[in-house]
């Protein structure tokens, strides 16, 4: 019996590698772009198919979340990586700091993405933004305006949700945080959101919206474009989740609503390094720009492209000022503190 | 007690040959250095970081993620021993409803990987979940303020979710175990009037204490290497703080610092293991092989026991694989099984499959070695074995990364000089990378099979053989070989299942635009919409099934194949 099944396991197997094989060869003929993402491929594949049908150029990519900059580091000279796609500023910065990017020259570039939204050196290039917002429950929540020190305040007590603070999303939130007040106002606040927390973080930012309307908390921070996808996804019960909360804009006092970037930077031994920067400024082309926002609900880093209607129903973002470089600078500090005050026991 | 014995007399094969070929010797050398290339790598990035995050790693992060983690392991040795013990007890000593068909059921639960559970779990019990939604209609409650409900992202609900899943290690060893032994004590006691507690508390739970001991240590290791349930859980455990060293605040360093920590609590455990499956050994005496008479259960009391063994199949198997089901069927999923599903569900198998052969090439070469002399490298070398078991499956990964690309940039640069063309990456480029990283971390599985089973051969056996006149040669193909072959099939068995069920490596080490069914189910749970990945995951459930059914087919029938043939044949438990 074993037997048996080994012996076709052991076709399979071959079966298998063989593919494998014979698409890495008859591929090597073709035009190539291949492209480390941290991002599901499956989010920015209309994208792909696009870029591929205008230029003939055949995409290949690998979805790696965790340990992407150290595999591209690890591959060294000989690595396929000719594109990396990741989202968050910290991971950008990252990327840079590993010595896993290199500077790209590029006008086109440069003239669609505001300077607060790239690496001076060129090193990494922002192509849509998110807010971090307040997502509140409809019915229990009357306000439509709040700033993010009120998240301390004990009005709150027992009514505040939020997914573990060690999360990247969290971590630049609170750098921008220390940005703002120094580090140690910065510590008050967050031991006062903490103090106010309904239970312990967990989940994702969906599972956030679910607790609002399971009524065990009344207002949580998420990422604007999960709004837009629980309300205009296929799941019935995800829509729920949405419809029983409003977005809130909130902004820091004397500042405006935090952001983040989703980005791209051209891998250090790019192989394909034409097609790389060709792919890189088609990221930023009309087309290209208005499915990206319409597919993630994302903020278009280019000016004049439409916003996704949900998002839009937000209300008008203002961004707020703290160089998103510096943010970078300071999620060691964040992360720690997260630590330190406990916040995820 | 058999070793004493061989060493009195002075006439064992172990003590017979005189050392190993120089061939074999290099082989077994070659895979000890391959097993703990990673743990090397590993230290080496510990090294190169300073002490440096320490302060703050002592004050703020690890006495909680210590106490978490304890706590978590504590709580699934308690709940997962406790399940396993009583269930595999039941099944043995008693007849009651259902009983024939729990046999079949109990171990099933090892098909569905702990990720996918948790995931489940937190679908069904979960604040706005199916669960409460339904009481709430059915109460008439309008929030979470109005009722009591136990939260499913907390310590508790992960020791639950692990527990359902991992049970079976321990009910499999504790069934093996009472099956194979436990049949004139236990009819020596039940004449003497003991009563069936009485019996369960002074001759089933001694008996199985080496079972517990290795069912325990093995699910204990995989609880200590999970990631994905206890982080999406919520439960900070020292494998969640290497993760946020590393990514957080950018020290892979640190992170390797305290990956060498946990080292040291996993190696505890595999030598708890080791220390339980030595007792195994001696225990299991090949002449004393007459089975358990099960005794019937009336009543209440039989029912009773129904419920007990058919609640954890419930909880491990029924629920996630019915809520898979269900997701699958409403979200028209069937839809996805296309040429590309089937690519990457040939990708899985062929993994699976190759991985599986080489771990059992390399796992028969070590047990044969280590049998025919008992040196000091075939002993290391196996007991080396078991750290991929020990690591996190990304650490490895992490760990394996280097050497491997080390090699292919070698071939790579050879190659430049020799054509001027450039080679692109050979193992990381192709599957080699992840092959590698599965035959180094499921190689203890494969080992200590074989072990346990040879070890339960007489080694009269081959005195005879070597007393009349037989090669070094033949007593490997003739004698040991098709006597392990029982415990080949077992352990070849779990092998795949876990193989198919494998993620972190497999994500980190995959060449380009290559998934397996278990990739893809992430992809999907990444993108927060974990029940599109319905149908990935219950096909991995189903392709698990099919060894693990095939598990429990050739342990039920030991007890026939003991009585109808030798003494000397007989599976090992995993």
């Amino acid at each position: 019996m074993a037997n048996i099944s080994f012996a076709r396991g052991l076709l399979c197997g071959a079966a298998a590698l063989g593919a494998l094989a014979g698409s890495g060869l008859s591929a090597s003929a073709e035009e190539m772009l291949n492209i480390y993402t941290t991002r599901e491929p499956g989010l920015i594949k209309p994208v792909l198919d696009e870029f591929t049908k205008e230029t003939g150029i055949k995409v290949n990519t690998i979805f790696i979340a965790n340990g992407l900059e150290e595999r591209i580091r690890t591959e060294g000279a000989n690595s396929p990586a000719d594109v990396i796609i990741t989202v968050d500023i910290g991971r950008l910065a990252a990327a840079k700091d590993y010595g896993v990017t290199q500077a790209v020259k590029s006008e086109a570039l440069e003239k669609v993405i505001p300077t607060a939204y790239r690496d001076p050196e060129g090193h990494w290039f922002g192509i849509a933004l998110r807010g971090r917002v307040v997502y509140a429950s409809k019915e229990r929540v009357k306000q439509d305006k709040i700033s993010y020190e009120e998240l301390a305040d004990p009005k709150w007590k027992g009514k505040v949700c939020i997914r573990s603070g060690q999360h990247l999303y969290n971590i630049s939130l609170i750098a921008a945080m220390i940005a703002h007040k120094g580090e140690a106002k910065a510590e008050e606040w967050l031991k006062g959101v903490k103090a106010n927390l309904a239970k312990k973080p967990s989940g994702g930012d969906r599972e956030q919206a679910k607790d609002i309307l399971a009524g065990v908390c009344d207002i949580a921070v998420g990422n604007t474009y999960y709004v837009s996808l629980m309300l205009n996804g296929k799941d019935e019960e995800q829509k729920k989740w949405g419809q029983a909360i409003n977005v809130i804009l909130p902004t820091f006092e004397g500042g405006g609503t935090h952001v983040n970037v989703s980005g791209l930077a051209l891998a250090k031994n790019a192989p394909n390094k034409a097609n790389a920067v060709k792919f890189m400024e088609y990221m930023v082309s009309d087309a290209s720009q208005q499915i990206h926002a319409e597919l993630n609900s994302e903020y278009p880093i280019k000016a004049g492209i439409k916003i996704h209607p949900t998002i839009a129903s937000f209300g008008e973002l203002k961004a707020d000022n703290v160089k998103i470089a510096e943010i970078a600078n300071l999620r060691k500090k964040a992360s720690e503190m997260v630590d330190k005050v406990g916040f995820d026991q | 007690m058999i070793a004493k014995t061989q060493t009195a007399i002075g006439f064992s094969p172990r003590t017979m040959a005189r050392g190993i070929p120089w061939w074999l010797s290099a082989a077994v050398a070659a895979v000890g250095l391959l097993v703990v290339l990673p743990v090397g790598a590993l230290i080496g990035i510990a090294a190169e970081g300073d002490a440096e995050i320490w302060p703050h790693l002592i004050a703020n992060v690890l006495p909680a993620s210590t106490i978490d983690t304890l706590a978590l392991l504590a709580g699934v040795a308690i709940v997962a021993g406790s399940m396993g013990i009583t269930t595999a007890w039941l099944v043995t000593a008693h007849h009651f409803p259902g009983r024939s068909i729990l046999v079949w059921l109990l171990p099933l639960p090892l098909a569905v990987p702990t990720y996918i559970t948790a995931y489940i779990y937190v679908e069904i019990f979960d604040s706005a979940g199916l669960a409460q939604m339904a009481l709430r209609d059915l109460m008439g409650w309008r929030s979470r303020a109005d009722y009591w409900f136990p939260e499913i992202r907390s310590l508790p609900g992960c020791i639950l979710v692990l527990s359902v899943v991992l049970y079976p290690y321990i009910y499999i060893a504790a069934r093996a175990m009472f099956l194979t032994q436990s049949a004139s004590m236990l009819e020596v006691a039940r004449t003497l009037g003991a009563s069936r507690i009485k019996l369960f508390r002074i001759i089933a739970l001694p008996l199985a204490r080496p079972a517990l001991a290795v069912g325990v240590s093995l699910a204990l290791l995989e609880a200590l290497n999970d990631i994905g349930a206890s982080e999406y859980l919520g439960v900070r455990t020292l494998t969640v703080s290497v993760y946020n060293t590393w990514l957080n605040r950018g020290s892979l360093a640190g992170a390797a610092q305290i990956a060498c920590v946990m080292l040291a609590f996993a190696v505890g455990l595999i030598l708890i293991e080791r220390y339980g499956r030595r007792d195994r050994r001696y225990a299991l005496s090949p002449k004393r092989h007459r089975t358990v008479h099960p005794v019937p259960l009336a009543g209440g009391r039989g029912w009773t026991a129904s419920l007990l063994c058919a609640l954890p199949v419930f909880m491990g198997f029924i629920l996630p694989t019915g809520f898979l089901l269900r997701e699958t069927l409403r979200g028209g999923l069937v839809d996805q099984f296309n040429l590309d599903f089937l690519a990457h569900f040939m990708t899985t198998i062929g993994l699976s499959v190759i991985a599986t052969i080489v771990v059992l090439v390399i796992a028969v070469l070590l047990v044969s070695a280590a049998r025919l002399s008992k040196n000091s490298l075939t002993k290391g070398v196996l007991l080396a074995a078991g750290l991929g078991y020990a690591l996190p499956g990304t650490v490895l990964a992490l760990g394996l990364m280097t050497p491997l690309v080390g090699f292919d940039n070698l071939i790579g640069t050879v190659w430049r000089h020799l054509t001027g063309e450039r080679l692109g990456l050979l193992l990381m480029g192709a599957a080699g990378g992840i092959i590698i990283a599965y035959v180094i971390r499921f190689l203890s599985i494969a080992t200590g099979s074989l072990s346990a089973g040879l070890d339960r051969v007489s080694p009269s056996l081959e005195d005879a053989a070597r007393t009349l006149g037989a090669s070094r040669r033949e007593m490997v193909w003739k004698i040991q070989i098709p006597l392990m072959r029982p415990a080949l099939a077992s352990a070849a068995l779990l092998i795949f299942v876990d193989c198919i069920k494998e993620l972190p490596a497999t994500l980190l080490l995959r060449p380009l635009n290559t998934e397996t069914l278990s990739t893809l189910v992430y992809t999907y749970a990444s993108r927060g919409r974990f029940e599109d990945g319905s149908l990935a995951a219950l096909v991995i459930v189903l392709v698990g099934l099919i060894p693990v059914i095939q598990l429990v087919r050739s342990a039920e029938a030991r007890p026939k194949v003991v009585a109808d043939n030798t003494d000397l044949s007989g599976t090992a438990s995993p």
